[in-house]
């Protein structure tokens, strides 16, 4: 407990801390997130266009196909459901009174006291979900979680944690959006995520939220040896501010990490996406890979890739389309070598669509719209490639929403 | 179907064809032969519409109409289609989807890569790791796929190794002497102009005519199979020196109006 309130101590004084990336965001601004929403025990009680909200995220309503279930609107708990063997799905807070074990993963993987946004989470003592992949199983049905923005001008905030045991393997489906009458709110969600020796998570992350929503996650993923990593994050529809560097930290040998990332910068969004892998252990793989566009936002892709073993491999891939005259594209690739052993490269492409492209489909009789919606989507197609079959269609019919031809 | 008349076109500021005429009556296929640099592909890129194939003088009418000023897509919707030399890496887009795409799912893509050696490659992107002869035979499939009037081949032979050769010069034949077509000039019938440098793929399609391009002209006029002779055992040389600024080297029968 001593610690407990040295944290504490830390975390207030965090308060005003401001982020060292992206625009800052005056947090008195936003009320306490609402936590007396009613539980459902089926989402399919759930208003028509909640149901609607949930599925556009990969979210299935009946549960179906699925061995764990968690959904948050603002920061009331209104689903936690278990519905396989060899994991346990249960809200955070709910979690760390059946687990005294806990206590230790709580807090620790990100800092209280990293910036305003982590300081606000810990002092509101935000709940969230627990998920824990029982040893040695490899849970074949995903889990899926929705963060639902529910009210006006508030701030949810969210604290999630997963563990997996050793030899474990988990997927993860997670879906963050806005309920249809919110204008404007924020979102802050910490993840920390353990991996133990081989240890297997796939997590796949979409945003859908709106045009005056703030979004600010802090993701910190802790790997022992062997760990296998897979982070796919999608973005495709507006947003008024986003930033986020989630981070993986390749504590022991041979692990491998994924970072792959889509995301679409509307006019109005900024969004200032990195990813970021310490590969710290010999024989470390790693694989960062950003496919963005912007159609008229401003769009910053990062990348940090640090080789601290020797014979650690990575590489680094952020490649962005400007499809629009107001749009911005950065991309910051950076690699930052400590051994001489090690083997990591980078490759960083911004600009519009080669007219040879698009002319060359006109000659196949398709029109110039044509021909730049299927080579945008085949852009983007290349960041979510190796994503499960029914969540790869959620996401083409996302893609053949947006109005790629009008860009 | 096809007229070219006295075509200047210019490529990132310098005329690199000049004065060409050329003609491709309907039913008729109509053979490019030239050294290399000589201004073939360009010529075919210019009469699809490509931009950086900047016509400063003349004209290209396709079935009557002037089409010197049309965009790419209303070129491909017409009739005209064209089988690239080096065609753009299409990365994320999968072969089979833009046959499917472009074919409106008239056309089974599964069979034309039956028939051209290329199962397996419809879940590949286009063109992204080809080899020379898996590119020109993914072309002749998107090209059957598209199936136009005027068919434009940029060396069809070249890098297709000899199992497939045969079965590239089958496709080829189908593609050009077919009866039905797509685009607005269905009812004309079909016409084509061929890249070749060896001549073997006349050996799958009778060619009408031939015509030697050089230094960005038309150098020469006549029988394809007897200019091809006559490059093979004198070099191009023959054909230039003696008969730049004349009609024809050899005489040709009448053509009509188109």
């Amino acid at each position: 407990m001593a610690v407990d309130s040295e944290i504490k101590k830390k975390a207030e004084l965090a308060k005003h801390k401001k982020a060292a990336y992206g625009q800052d965001i005056d947090l008195d601004k936003f009320g306490i997130g609402r936590k007396d929403i009613g539980e459902t025990k089926d989402l399919r009680e759930l208003k028509e266009e909640d149901q609607k909200t949930l599925l556009n995220v990969g979210v299935v309503p009946s549960d179906e196909g699925r061995s764990g279930s968690f959904v948050l609107m603002d920061n009331s708990v209104v689903h936690e459901k278990q519905l396989g063997t060899g994991v346990e799905v249960m809200s955070l807070q709910k979690a760390l009174k059946v687990h005294d074990w806990l206590q230790e993963y709580n807090w620790k993987a990100v800092k209280a006291d990293a910036d305003k946004y982590t300081a606000r989470t810990f002092i509101e003592e935000a709940d969230g979900y627990f998920i824990h992949a029982l040893p040695g199983q490899k849970v074949k049905l995903p889990v899926q979680t929705c963060l639902m923005l529910k009210s006006q001008d508030v701030a949810q905030t969210v604290h999630n944690i997963i563990i997996i045991e050793e030899g474990a393997e988990l997927e993860v489906i997670t879906g963050c959006s806005t309920s249809k009458h919110v204008d404007e709110a924020l979102h802050l969600g910490i993840s920390e995520f353990y991996l133990k020796k081989n240890a297997k998570l796939t997590f796949t992350m979409i945003h859908n939220w709106a045009e005056n929503i703030g979004v600010r996650p802090r993701t910190v993923v802790e790997m022992d040896e062997g760990a296998v990593y897979i982070n796919n994050y999608i973005a495709l529809k507006p947003v008024k501010t986003i930033q986020a560097y989630p981070t993986a930290n390749m504590n022991g040998p041979n692990g491998v990490c994924v970072f792959n990332t889509v995301a679409i910068a509307h006019p109005g969004s900024e969004m200032d996406l990195g990813s970021k892998v310490m590969m710290n252990a010999p024989g470390c793989k790693a694989e960062i890979v950003s496919r963005t566009i912007t159609t008229g936002g401003k769009m910053i892709a990062r990348g940090l890739m640090v080789g601290a073993a020797k014979d650690v491999k990575g590489h680094l891939e952020c490649k962005g389309l400007i499809l629009s005259n107001k749009g911005i594209q950065i991309a910051i690739p950076e690699l930052d070598a400590r051994v001489p052993e090690v083997e990591m490269t980078h490759e960083a492409a911004v600009g519009k669509i080669a007219q040879d492209q698009i002319e060359y489909l006109m000659s196949r009789g398709l029109t110039e719209e044509e021909a730049v919606g299927i080579i945008v989507k085949g852009f983007l197609d290349v960041g979510i490639r190796g994503l499960p079959p029914a969540l790869k269609e959620e996401i083409d019919a996302t893609l053949e929403k947006v109005d790629l031809a009008r860009m | 179907m096809l007229e070219i008349q006295d075509l200047s076109v210019e490529v990132g500021g310098r005329e690199v064809l000049h004065d060409i005429n050329i003609s491709v009556m309907s039913g008729y296929t109509n053979v490019l032969f030239g050294p290399n640099g000589s201004g073939k592909s360009t010529l075919l890129m210019t009469i699809m519409g490509f931009s950086g194939y900047k016509v400063t003088k003349g004209r290209i009418i396709f079935n009557g109409e002037d089409i010197t000023n049309k965009s790419v897509s209303e070129r491909a919707q017409t009739g005209i289609g064209l089988m690239m030399q080096r065609p753009p890496n299409l990365v994320g887009v999968q072969l089979g989807n833009l046959v499917k795409i472009m074919s409106k799912g008239r056309v089974k893509a599964e069979d034309l890569a039956e028939d051209l050696n290329l199962t397996g490659f419809l879940t590949r992107d286009v063109n992204v790791g080809f080899s020379g002869g898996e590119i020109k035979r993914s072309e002749l499939l998107q090209l059957a796929a598209q199936n136009p009037c005027f068919v434009m081949l940029d060396e069809p032979e070249s890098g297709v190794d000899i199992v497939s050769i045969e079965k590239v010069g089958k496709k080829v034949h189908e593609l050009i002497r077919g009866t039905s077509c797509a685009g607005k000039s269905g009812a004309v019938g079909k016409g084509a102009l061929v890249i070749t440098h060896t001549g073997q793929i006349l050996d799958y399609v009778n060619a009408d005519r031939g015509y030697v391009m050089c230094k960005g002209t038309v150098a020469c006029t006549g029988n394809p199979r007897e200019l091809l002779h006559e490059i093979r055992t004198k070099g191009y040389d023959e054909c230039i020196s003696c008969n730049i600024g004349k009609k024809t080297l050899v005489k040709v029968k009448e053509e009509g109006a188109n």
